[in-house]
Order: C-alpha cells, then sequence, then structure tokens
C-alpha cells in the first residue's frame, strides 16, 4: 500500500480516529449548546434594545464576527493557561491541566464564537415575529412571561431553524482549531498519526472524510426535522 | 498596559498585516474565477459538469479549512506524482503558496454557491431578449448576466471576503507568519496576551472595515440608478 491504509489499519489508528471524531461531536454539541445559550439572552437584549448591554452585545458580536476564531482560541487558551495551572496545582490536582481543562476550555472558545453567530440568528428571528401578535397578546392582559412563552419562542425557533442549521455547520468546522492548543479531538488525532506513520495524506483524507460525513448527517438530520416541524404546523 | 511592550509589538504585527493583506488578495483573486466557473458549471445542462461542481462545493463547504490546508501543506507532498511535476512541488513546498492553494480552493467553493444564485436571479426574459436581439453566448454573458449577477450577489459576497481574511489567520499552522502567526508568537514571548490579542484584533477589524466599505461602495455604484 502506497498510502499507508495498512498501517492506518494495523495500528489501530481507526479506534483512535473514532474516539477523535466522538470527542469533536461532544465539543461540537456542547459550544453549540451553550452558543445557543449565550445567542437566546443576547440576541434577546439585542432585538429589545436594553440600554447599556445591548451596546456590550455589539460590540461582542463585532469582535467575534470580525476576528480569526484562532486568535480567539490563542487568547482564551494563553490567558488561562497560567492561571488554570495554578489553581488546579493549589489544590492539589495537577493532572487536571491535561485531562479535562483541554475539553473545557475548547468548549468555552467554540461557544464563545458560536454564541455570537447565533445572537445575530436569534435577532433576526425575533424581529421577524409580527408585532401585531405581540400586540394582540398584550391586548387581551396575558402577562409579559407567558407571552413569551406562549407567543414569541414557539415563532421564534421556528423561523431559527435554517439560522441555527448554518451555525451548527459552522460550529463542527470551528472544532478543528481547538487542535492547536492540544485537545484531542479529530484533527489532533489526525495529526499524531501522520506524525507517528509518516503518512500524513491518508491520514487527513481520512479526518477530511470523518467531517464531510458529520456535516453531511447533521444536514439531512436538520432537513428531516424541518420538514416535520412543517408538516405538524399545515394540520 | 505597557507602552514599551506596545511599541515593541506594533512593527512586528504590521509586517504580519503586509502578509495577511497579500494572502488575502492572491487568494480572492484566484478564488473568485475559479468560483465564477464552478457557478457557470452549475448551471450547465451537462449533468456531468453540472454534478462535478455540485460535489466540489459540498466537499470543500463539508469540511473544515484546516483540514484542507494540512492535507495539501502535509498530504500532497507524499505524493510521486506531485513531487515529480515541477509547478505542483513548486506549490505544495512551501507554506505561504500552499495556504493560497487551499484558501482559494476553499473560497472558491463559496464563491460559486453564491454567484449561483446571483445567477438564478437574473430574470429569463432579460437573458432571452439578448437572445433574441443575436447575441452571441459570451457577449449575453458579459453584458447581461453577470452585472445582473453580481449586484444580486456583492452583499453575500462581502461576507465571503470577511471569511477570507479570517481564514488567512490558518496559514500560521504552517509556518506562515502572519498577522496570528506573530501574534502567537509575541503571546507565548512576552505573556502579554491581552495586548498582543488588542493589537492583533484591531488590525483584523480594520481590514475587514475597509473591505465591507469597499464592497459598499462598489454596491452603491453598480446600483446608482436606483439612487433616491
Amino acid at each position: 500500500m502506497e498510502f499507508g491504509l495498512w498501517q492506518v489499519w494495523e495500528g489501530g489508528w481507526i479506534g483512535a480516529i473514532l474516539r477523535g471524531g466522538s470527542i469533536t461531536i461532544a465539543v461540537a454539541i456542547a459550544s453549540m449548546l451553550g452558543g445557543f445559550v449565550i445567542g437566546t439572552i443576547c440576541g434577546m437584549i439585542k432585538w429589545g434594545r436594553v440600554r447599556p448591554l445591548n451596546y456590550l452585545v455589539d460590540g461582542y458580536t463585532a469582535l467575534v464576527r470580525g476576528v480569526p476564531e484562532l486568535l480567539i482560541i490563542y487568547l482564551l487558551f494563553f490567558s488561562s493557561v497560567e492561571f488554570v495551572t495554578r489553581v488546579a496545582t493549589a489544590f492539589g490536582y495537577a493532572g487536571l491541566a491535561e485531562s479535562g481543562y483541554a475539553f473545557v476550555i475548547a468548549v468555552i472558545a467554540i461557544g464563545a464564537i458560536s454564541g455570537a453567530y447565533s445572537t445575530e440568528v436569534v435577532r433576526g428571528a425575533l424581529a421577524a415575529i409580527p408585532q401585531g401578535h405581540i400586540e394582540a397578546a398584550r391586548a387581551l392582559g396575558i402577562p409579559s412571561l407567558r407571552i413569551f412563552r406562549r407567543i414569541i419562542a414557539p415563532q421564534m425557533l421556528r423561523i431559527a431553524i435554517p439560522g441555527m442549521n448554518n451555525v451548527w455547520q459552522v460550529t463542527i468546522k470551528d472544532t478543528a482549531l481547538v487542535s492547536v492548543v492540544g485537545l484531542q479531538e479529530l484533527m489532533r488525532t489526525a495529526f499524531i498519526g501522520s506524525n507517528t506513520t509518516r503518512n500524513p495524506f491518508i491520514f487527513y483524507l481520512i479526518a477530511a472524510v470523518v467531517y464531510l460525513v458529520i456535516t453531511l448527517v447533521s444536514q439531512a438530520g436538520i432537513d428531516w426535522a424541518e420538514r416535520l416541524l412543517r408538516l405538524r404546523s399545515r394540520k | 498596559m505597557d507602552l514599551e511592550l506596545i511599541g515593541q509589538a506594533l512593527p512586528v504585527l504590521f509586517k504580519g498585516l503586509k502578509v495577511t493583506a497579500v494572502l488575502t488578495f492572491l487568494s480572492v483573486l484566484v478564488g473568485f474565477n475559479l468560483g465564477l466557473g464552478l457557478a457557470i458549471m452549475r448551471l450547465s445542462s451537462n449533468r456531468a459538469i453540472a454534478g462535478f461542481a455540485k460535489y466540489y462545493s459540498t466537499v470543500f463547504r463539508g469540511t473544515p479549512l484546516l483540514v484542507q490546508i494540512f492535507l495539501f501543506y502535509y498530504g500532497l507532498g507524499q505524493l510521486s506524482f506531485v513531487k515529480d511535476n515541477a509547478a505542483l512541488w513548486w506549490v505544495v513546498s512551501d507554506g505561504a503558496r500552499c495556504a493560497v492553494l487551499a484558501l482559494a480552493l476553499n473560497t472558491a467553493a463559496y464563491t460559486s454557491e453564491i454567484l449561483r444564485g446571483g445567477l438564478m436571479s437574473v430574470p429569463a426574459g432579460l437573458v432571452e431578449a439578448a437572445q433574441a436581439c443575436g447575441m452571441s453566448r459570451f457577449l449575453r454573458f458579459r453584458r447581461i448576466e453577470f452585472p445582473l449577477a453580481i449586484r444580486q450577489a456583492l452583499p453575500a459576497y462581502g461576507n465571503e471576503l470577511v471569511l477570507t481574511v479570517k481564514g488567512t489567520s490558518l496559514a500560521s499552522t504552517i509556518t506562515v507568519l502572519e498577522i496570528t502567526g506573530y501574534a502567537k508568537r509575541l503571546m507565548s514571548q512576552t505573556y502579554a496576551v491581552f495586548e498582543v490579542f488588542a493589537i492583533a484584533g484591531a488590525l483584523y477589524l480594520a481590514t475587514n472595515l475597509i473591505l465591507i466599505t469597499l464592497v459598499r461602495l462598489l454596491e452603491r455604484h453598480l446600483t446608482r440608478h436606483q439612487a433616491r
């Protein structure tokens, strides 16, 4: 085998790649959920123009969307690594810095990036809700918390699905960037594999295929969910 | 904030800005033309040609740019036909050239989707009218379809330009020293993480702001007939 396909099989790399792939998916899902929470809060602040806070949110989204993700990851990683190591050592967990820490910092970084994009999606979805619906609910004397729960939130979620789909696709691809700070996800596994066996071509090709499968499968799943929601709303 | 440190970091990061600008310019130049070609292929009635363009864009948009850069930089050098071909080896052997290759191919995929949308929005009647006037296929594209499509696609293409600028930061992972590459080096040398990030981030934000403004101006120029 010219490309070292045999070495990939022989060296047990298939298992390592699958493990890396599942870590990638875990980071992506955790960051997406975190980003969705950030996005919902910040999107509502932006939509409702909550005075001093909306300037902060504007700054946050402008910064994240204008500055490369890699630079943000470096910022979060380098600024926290020393601090966290010191705290962990003080509490007697010297090994913590290697195990869970990379995962946590990866989720924080990717979640912050994903949150900025989610903010824009949520704001757009909220702006797309007809103002008359909210006014009608208010005229009926429904309390504002219930207006949010029964009128705003269900419409917002449905309108936001296509935008959230885009954010999800970007988030999956962004997780590859955290490999540069040492979290052993799919990309990092491919990097280690290619260095060990000296067959970079096959390893990065496999990584590319796994990423492609993840994005295509999730795309199909989202299409299906979207169809389901639309069908139910027709009845 | 350490003024001396900022004075030291600023010239270094400006040196990186030049590399970032060159990387962006070359990738956009190649990527736009490739993307235009792919968009036309995508709308071709030949199933094979349209299918190729579709799969190209699915593959390049479905995988992270970092994987593509690593695959080209570390992977292609392993293949014997790339090693034997002088032109290919020239591209793959150098980090900056390889980054431009990967970025151009990547942005071409996104550009093709944007331009395809623009081309599809051109009213069929206009194309038929041009046909009826006896315009050749090329003239029709140059005079009717392309100007209308680009007008439609320009706002989305502005976003893609910003993404390309952000994408150049990944070149730092294959030894190219541009803004992010220098920033990482400064962060690990001086530990002044926030100061370095602030300067590097400001440079990126300024670059993107200038690009977006240029696109807006071009857009206004192209739609000047609609000016109120």
